[in-house]
């Protein structure tokens, strides 16, 4: 396309042109470096502080005494690291797995040729716009005990009903999934029908003129290949799992009692507000441990990929 | 549960259909349930709301509670309603978007066009530095905050915001940058273009859906942010999310829920705004964001 004259060179300039040179070469490297030196210390810095933290007796301010694994005995054996970790596996299986099959339902529904397609997608998207604590502020007066969804139903003449899940604490949690599915199964949704419009047209051809039914074709070709997506989704949905917090403290502020607390609200009551700041840091350092484990092979295996 | 196609009979695939379309209306009204229960509390009055039905339509729809909401409503000790608190999240909000998408695309032009050894080492770090739990740097930032009297300060969440957001930034330039024809480039070096006049006159022009793309996204992650305004404010410096969730779950006085639903109203409509204008990005944002690589 563009004629490329080369630049003529002259010997003697040799000499200054060489320290020009260097920093023409040196330049890309000058501008990224403040953005990585940030990283390094914001983000591995900090962390290697948090972790140092988590050996040393810091209570309401950081002391820097040796305490070894002191704060890692006391956080296991908080009854409310417990109920923490319970809770986290409860609101993560449910909330991965629900968000999981509501999305790749609404997908393969929406895949069927629909008219409306423009019109609904964004209504199942646009909760994942919102704050979570106005997801919160919604969901906790929607299933308001007295005035929400339970009044709802006494007016329609179901006056058996019953729905006090946000102030039961056995069923508090389930509200939290509730609201967290609402909030971001309609993404799962969108990448779910991104991957089913990749899929190539001619095998499931392929398979409608073996005879095989819609259902089969689903459960055997389609499904199958969506396999990427399914690993996507998980990623993303276990880390914004881990990372919980505002959800929670909008919708039941970890009660009623401490029936809905997580790492993340465990993490910040004990560092900020019940003055242990050591197993405040030890509950932060194990967060870390849970998310690394989960996105460090996977970035990993990602950028292997793109190598080859 | 999926349409059965195979029946050969025009009836069964008719009804299918229905069962479809059924389906997915039923779907986005339980969708859209939420947003207008918020909607129309927010336009009841009190009384309507305690004699009444959460689905029922505002019987004479007034605005009362969102001015009071705007101008009135107490966070706290104050009783100057959520405004001022708006305003600091805009005054966060886009400085903290601009220095942060103009930082990721310097950076993801460098990552994809003048390749160092280890360049996949660095973005490699800069990828996770995306998926840390921010618990883990949380009290270190508090400190530092503190000994530069940045805490409490805009200009302290506005640094904080960039910081943690230059992750994604140079994630999203670097993948699309990758994209961008390597020999256009080397063309116009040729031709003696330096480092910034390439990045400016070639890849800067046609870079306008990845900006939009990061500024989307960079602003309803930053709107949306509660964690660190909650750690690194307090009081009339918080941004909206804090003074929300603080007018929400104060407990003193009478519960206006059409007040806490007009001020939830406030706290949507910029980024709904956003997405309303702008969906496809948005989406196309999160989905970048999501699948990586």
């Amino acid at each position: 396309m563009t004629t490329i004259e080369p630049v003529p060179v002259l010997e003697p300039q040799r000499e200054r042109r060489s320290f020009a040179d260097g920093l023409r070469n040196a330049l890309p490297k000058i501008v990224l470096a403040p953005s990585f030196a940030v990283i390094l210390v914001f983000v591995y810095g900090f962390i290697l502080w948090t972790v140092y933290l988590s050996f040393t007796t810091s209570r309401i301010l950081p002391v820097y005494k040796w305490g070894g694994f002191d704060a890692y005995f006391r956080l296991w054996s908080q009854p409310n690291w417990y109920v923490a970790m319970q809770n986290l596996a409860i609101f993560g299986v449910l909330y991965i797995g629900i968000c999981i099959i509501l999305g790749l339902g609404i997908a393969i529904l929406m895949d069927q040729r629909i008219r409306a397609e423009g019109l609904l997608r964004p209504i199942f998207l646009y909760p994942m716009a919102l704050s979570f604590v106005v997801t919160g502020t919604a969901w906790k007066w929607f299933l308001n005990p007295g005035l929400g969804l339970e009044n709802t139903m006494h007016n329609l003449g179901w006056t058996s009903f019953k729905f006090d899940w946000l102030v039961n604490p056995k069923m508090a949690i389930y509200t939290v999934v509730i609201a967290g599915v609402w909030q971001a199964s309609g993404f799962v949704m969108a990448m779910f029908l991104a991957g089913l419009r990749g899929i190539d047209g001619e095998i499931i051809k392929a398979a409608q003129i073996d005879g095989a039914s819609t259902v089969s074709i689903y459960r055997r070709i389609i499904i199958p290949l969506l396999r990427p997506v399914f690993l996507s989704a998980f990623i993303v949905l276990a880390h914004m799992a881990i990372k919980s917090y505002d959800l929670v403290i909008a919708l039941t502020g970890g009660g009623p009692g401490n029936a809905t607390e997580l790492p993340s609200t465990f993490m910040y009551s004990y560092t900020f507000t019940r003055n242990q700041m050591n197993v405040g840091s030890a509950s932060a350092v194990m967060m870390l441990m849970g998310i690394t484990a989960i996105i460090v092979p996977y970035l990993y295996s990602e950028l292997r990929e793109r190598k080859q | 549960m999926s349409a059965t196609q195979e029946t050969v009979s025009a009836g069964g695939a008719r009804t299918a259909r229905y069962f479809i379309y059924a389906a997915l209306v039923i779907l986005a009204l339980v969708y859209l349930l939420p947003l207008y229960v918020m909607l129309s509390t927010s336009l009841k009055s009190l009384d309507e709301i305690r004699g009444g039905d959460m689905l029922a339509l505002p019987r004479d729809p007034s605005i009362a509670a969102w001015v009071r909401a705007w101008g009135e409503a107490c966070i706290g000790v104050s009783c100057v309603g959520i405004k001022g608190y708006f305003w600091n999240s805009i005054k966060m909000v886009v400085p903290a978007v601009l220095i942060s998408t103009l930082l990721g695309a310097l950076n993801g032009y460098v990552l994809t066009k003048w390749r160092f050894p280890g360049h996949r080492l660095v973005f490699g770090m800069m990828l996770f530095a995306c998926f840390i739990p921010f618990q883990a740097v949380l009290i270190p930032m508090a400190r530092v905050l503190g000994t530069f009297g940045l805490s409490n300060s805009t200009a302290g969440l506005v640094i904080v915001h960039v910081i943690y957001g230059l992750g994604f930034t140079t994630l999203f330039f670097r993948n699309y940058y990758e994209a961008f024809p390597d020999e256009l480039v080397k063309a116009a070096m040729i031709d003696g273009a330096g480092f910034f006049r390439i990045f400016w006159r070639i890849l800067l022009p046609s870079s306008g859906p990845i900006i939009v793309v990061t500024i989307i996204y960079q602003f309803t992650n930053i709107w949306n942010d509660f964690l660190f305004g909650v750690s690194f404010s307090s009081g009339t410096s918080s941004p909206m999310t804090v003074a929300l969730n603080n007018l929400v779950a104060s407990s003193t006085g009478v519960k206006e829920y059409n007040v806490d639903m007009a001020a939830a109203v406030f706290a949507a409509l910029p980024t709904l705004f956003v997405y309303v204008v702008a969906g496809r990005y948005f989406v196309r944002g999160l989905m970048a964001g999501a699948v990586k690589g």
